[in-house]
């Protein structure tokens, strides 16, 4: 009596707690609010399957608990249950996979007008990459990274020229324009995760990754490395800046361009020789 | 030797059986085919209790070292939590500590304590004695398997005392990081955990190619393969299980240990780090993450299945009534295991590895919970209509279902890939394995000592103190995980040192606060149960035979504790399957595999 009680009335604390939960997704920013619907989907039909199956056993353990006058059933297999029970089971398993992969396919599907931009991870920090006015991002070598040449760009590669620079923890986006985000590591693996926009997906370092997502809201929203790359983990941090067009606009063109930047950065490796020499 | 004098000695036995004080029924009980194993009887003390080739005392060693690297691994999770929990107030873990930590909990406790104990312990210590075998075929090897465990165990203790410690790659160990110097235990401790893993892998070999072997050839005449208990049935798909996936790991360790040391590329790319070409070129990070993940999901299978066949007949034997179902079970633990190599992506959403590998991993997961769930309603369908008694083994069954239900649901969030790709790498994912792959089988751990306990030792573990270990043990650790998974649908991501200085995640300290303290109750009610298990060897209640009244052989022995060799002078002969209580048409209420149908000659029992 006492046991099924106790077990029933964990499965209806579990039910509340979820109920009432005050620890919940963030609001979402960006156009996978559909994944928040299939996870409610997921919720309400496998939190049934439990709540169903608990109940049950609490009800067999309050109801067949020991008497000594009593001679359990032998019935060692029911075919036609057991068939009901798995063509139940495959029929709600359908209904959590069906629309999971409908929107998994929307998920590796770029759209065409999406900006591609590049975001690189590095221990322990993120430093970004616009294309510039072409819109296409130039060429990347690990082997070409040098103190002049941060981000290994290839300087043969004419798109490469316009490319821009941000060398920050801070990236700026414009509202409502989809972004493929190229992601790109130095050292180890990395993953760039927004809470809010819901996607994320593992940098390495010899491939280029990417994902895509629409912002659809304004405000500042904090980037977290989700996969383990050693003791700075926890520390790297960056953030994303949704803004209206035109402090997107702004803010864009206060940053400088590859092209620019190497001529900074040999002017100042001369500047730093002379000094040395004396 | 002389090939005669065995061909006579097996006809005069076959004599024996056929003309013998059992009426065999003509086409059911086939003679023996080969003569019985001579075994190696212990001289000395160092023999018989130390280098033992008795798979029972093998058994008991295996489950004894498993219990101690556990206890290490339980140690480690307390500092973890409490710096999760109260970081200003317990101060003493830095990161560098923390995620050496985090890595030597989860490997110790998926590898050195639930495989080695599961199939090292409970696999030594039941198989022969439920198929009706005097030994394992080959009990050398089974004594070298364990001492291969000790040395792998031994070695990996090793590494907190080398320079810089353990090493802190997480227990996946995904390379660059793990040998570069960003993370710690670069040094010498990642060396002793690819070498520690190896070892393993070899010792475990040794013992699984004996579970496999002695549960395919040593079987006592009349136990086919569908008479077979569960658990046997669960520890055999367990053990095909590591034998296949073990390699994958076994190749993974000697490649990155290559890597290591002789400066290798196969896991390496261009790297630029510290300011500096590493010089490697052409290797693959992901490569590693397809060797680590297709031992590592079947390794999820190799610590599940020996649970699902123990906690199938402990439901069964306790509640009084046949395990409902069988010939299913025994097929959803098969078709189980094949699946699990075939899902092993579904750790990679977010890998970076080719994106349309998402449908095909996803589609496989979602499978698979088709047979786990056909076992989940057997287990309560096994307990509708019977006469439960809620011993404590029946309890822990009653807390085992309801985690492994939790913690399967929520595997079917993260096994659909556009589900994990905001969850994947948060605490949701952290509370779903430990609820299903940690607790789960925990409980089944725990109620499976309490059922053989009396076994094994002769004596019964005290029952209070069982409740007890059982109330707190189960109410707490539920009270951990269940709403740990609500940390992850905040966002909070896994193997952070400290985080809650994001603004809506600091939401979530009050909740880790009670997860802290919840923690440490669960953890020290463990030695409760220590106590309770070192207490009761020596004086606890004595146990007459067959406390609980079940039907498998290992409870038909001539002696209690079974003596080396198991069976007396001769090895049962098996008529039915275990699962015989209640027949209708008989007044006994059970009735033992090795009861010849002649004996209960109105039992009205389903051929088996």
């Amino acid at each position: 009596m006492f046991v099924a009680i106790i077990f029933f009335l964990i499965i209806i604390a579990s039910v509340i707690f979820h109920i009432w939960s005050p620890w919940w997704w963030t609001p979402v920013a960006s156009n996978w609010g559909n994944i928040d619907s299939t996870i409610e989907l997921t919720f309400w039909i496998t939190g049934s399957v439990f709540v169903a199956v608990c109940s049950f056993m609490s009800y067999c353990v309050w109801r067949y608990r020991y008497r000594p006058d009593r001679k359990a059933e032998y019935k060692p297999e029911d075919k036609k249950l057991e068939i009901r029970l798995t063509a139940l089971t495959a029929l709600g398993v359908i209904a959590l996979l069906a629309p999971g992969l409908v929107v998994w396919n929307k998920y590796v599907t770029v759209p065409e007008n999406a900006l591609k931009i590049e975001v690189v991870a590095y221990q322990w920090g993120w430093n970004y990459r616009l294309p510039g006015d072409d819109g296409i991002l130039g060429t990347t070598n690990i082997s070409l990274i040098n103190d002049e040449n941060p981000y290994g760009l290839n300087p043969e590669d004419p798109n490469s020229k316009d490319d821009i620079i941000v060398m920050d923890a801070d990236l700026h986006l414009e509202l409502n324009q989809p972004v493929k985000v190229e992601l790109r590591s130095y050292d180890v693996l990395h993953n760039f995760y927004v809470p809010q926009f819901r996607a994320k997906m593992d940098t390495l370092p010899g491939i280029v990754t990417f994902y895509w997502f629409t912002p659809t809201r304004t405000g500042d929203f904090e980037v977290l490395c989700a996969e383990y790359c050693g003791t700075g983990h926890y520390a790297m941090r960056g953030k994303v800046l949704v803004d209206e067009k035109t402090d997107y606009t702004n803010w864009l063109a206060k940053q400088i361009t590859h092209e620019k930047m190497l001529a900074q950065n040999k002017e100042n490796k001369k500047l730093l020789i002379a000094e040395i020499k004396n | 030797m002389d090939e005669e004098n065995n061909n006579s000695k097996i006809e005069t036995k076959a004599a024996d059986s056929s003309s013998g004080s059992y009426v065999t029924p003509a086409n059911s009980t086939p003679v023996s085919e080969i003569p019985e194993q001579e075994l190696y009887h212990a001289k000395s003390f160092w023999t018989r209790w130390v280098f033992c080739q008795d798979a029972k005392v093998i058994g008991v060693q295996y489950a004894l070292t498993a219990t101690a690297v556990g206890l290490i691994g339980l140690v480690l999770s307390w500092g973890m939590r409490l710096q999760l929990g109260f970081p200003e107030t317990f101060s003493f873990l830095g990161p560098a500590t923390y995620y050496q930590s985090v890595t030597m909990h989860g490997m110790i406790m998926v590898v050195y304590l639930l495989t080695a104990l599961f199939l090292g312990g409970f696999g030594n210590y039941l198989i022969p004695l439920m198929v009706g075998a005097r030994d394992m075929v080959f009990p050398y090897l089974n004594m070298v398997s364990f001492w291969m465990f000790l040395i792998a165990v031994l070695v990996l203790i090793s590494s907190f005392f080398v320079p810089g410690g353990p090493t802190g790659a997480g227990w996946t160990l995904y390379p660059p990081q793990a040998i570069l110097p960003g993370t710690p235990g670069s040094e010498m401790g990642i060396v002793l955990m690819l070498v520690s893993l190896s070892l393993f892998v070899i010792g475990f070999t040794m013992g699984g190619l004996n579970y496999v072997i002695t549960i395919l050839q040593a079987r006592t005449r009349g136990m086919t393969l569908m008479r077979m208990p569960l658990t046997i049935w669960g520890i055999f798909t367990a053990t095909v299980l590591a034998l296949l996936a073990f390699p994958a790991l076994f190749v993974a360790c000697i490649m990155m240990t290559l890597d290591n040391l002789l400066g290798t590329s196969f896991f390496m790319p261009e790297i630029f780090t510290m300011g500096e070409q590493l010089g490697t070129t052409g290797g693959s990070p992901i490569l590693f993450q397809h060797l680590f993940w297709f031992f590592g999901h079947p390794e999820v299978y190799i610590v599940a299945l020996p649970a699902f066949g123990i906690v199938s007949d402990l439901i069964s034997v306790h509640a009084r009534k046949n395990i409902f179902g069988y010939r299913m079970m025994v097929w959803a633990i098969v078709i189980i295991g094949a699946l699990s190599f075939v899902v092993w992506a579904h750790h990679m959403y977010v890998s970076g590895m080719n994106p349309y590998f998402g449908f095909f991993f996803a589609t496989t997961t979602l499978i698979i919970a088709v047979p786990t769930a056909i076992k989940v309603y057997n287990w309560v369908l096994t307990l509708w209509r019977g006469n439960i008694h809620l011993t404590i083994p029946m309890l822990f069954s009653l807390g085992f279902i309801v985690t492994f239900v939790n913690g399967g649901i929520t595997g079917l969030f993260l096994g659909n890939v556009i589900i994990d790709i905001p969850l994947s790498d948060t605490y949701f994912v952290v509370a779903h394995f430990h609820m299903v792959m940690g607790i789960a089988p925990l409980m089944v751990i725990f109620g499976a000592i309490y059922h053989w306990f009396p076994l094994i030792s002769g004596r019964h573990l005290n029952q209070t103190l069982g409740k007890i270990h059982f109330w707190i043990s189960f109410v707490g650790a539920y009270a951990i995980y269940f709403p740990m998974h609500y940390l992850g649908f905040i966002g909070v991501p896994r193997r952070y040192y400290e985080m809650y200085d994001s603004p809506y995640m600091t939401t979530g300290v009050g909740l880790n606060q009670f997860i802290t303290v919840a923690a440490l109750i669960v953890g020290f009610t463990q030695i409760l149960f220590l106590y309770n298990i070192i207490h009761s060897a020596f004086y606890g209640e004595k146990s007459e035979k067959n406390p609980w009244k079940a039907n498998s052989l290992e409870w038909h022995t001539p002696e209690m504790p079974p003596a080396h060799g198991n069976f007396g002078k001769d090895l049962p002969v098996v008529y039915r399957w275990p699962y015989d209580f209640s027949v209708p048409g008989i007044d006994r209420e059970y009735i033992p595999q090795h009861v010849s149908p002649s004996e209960v000659p109105t039992a009205k029992v389903e051929k088996t």
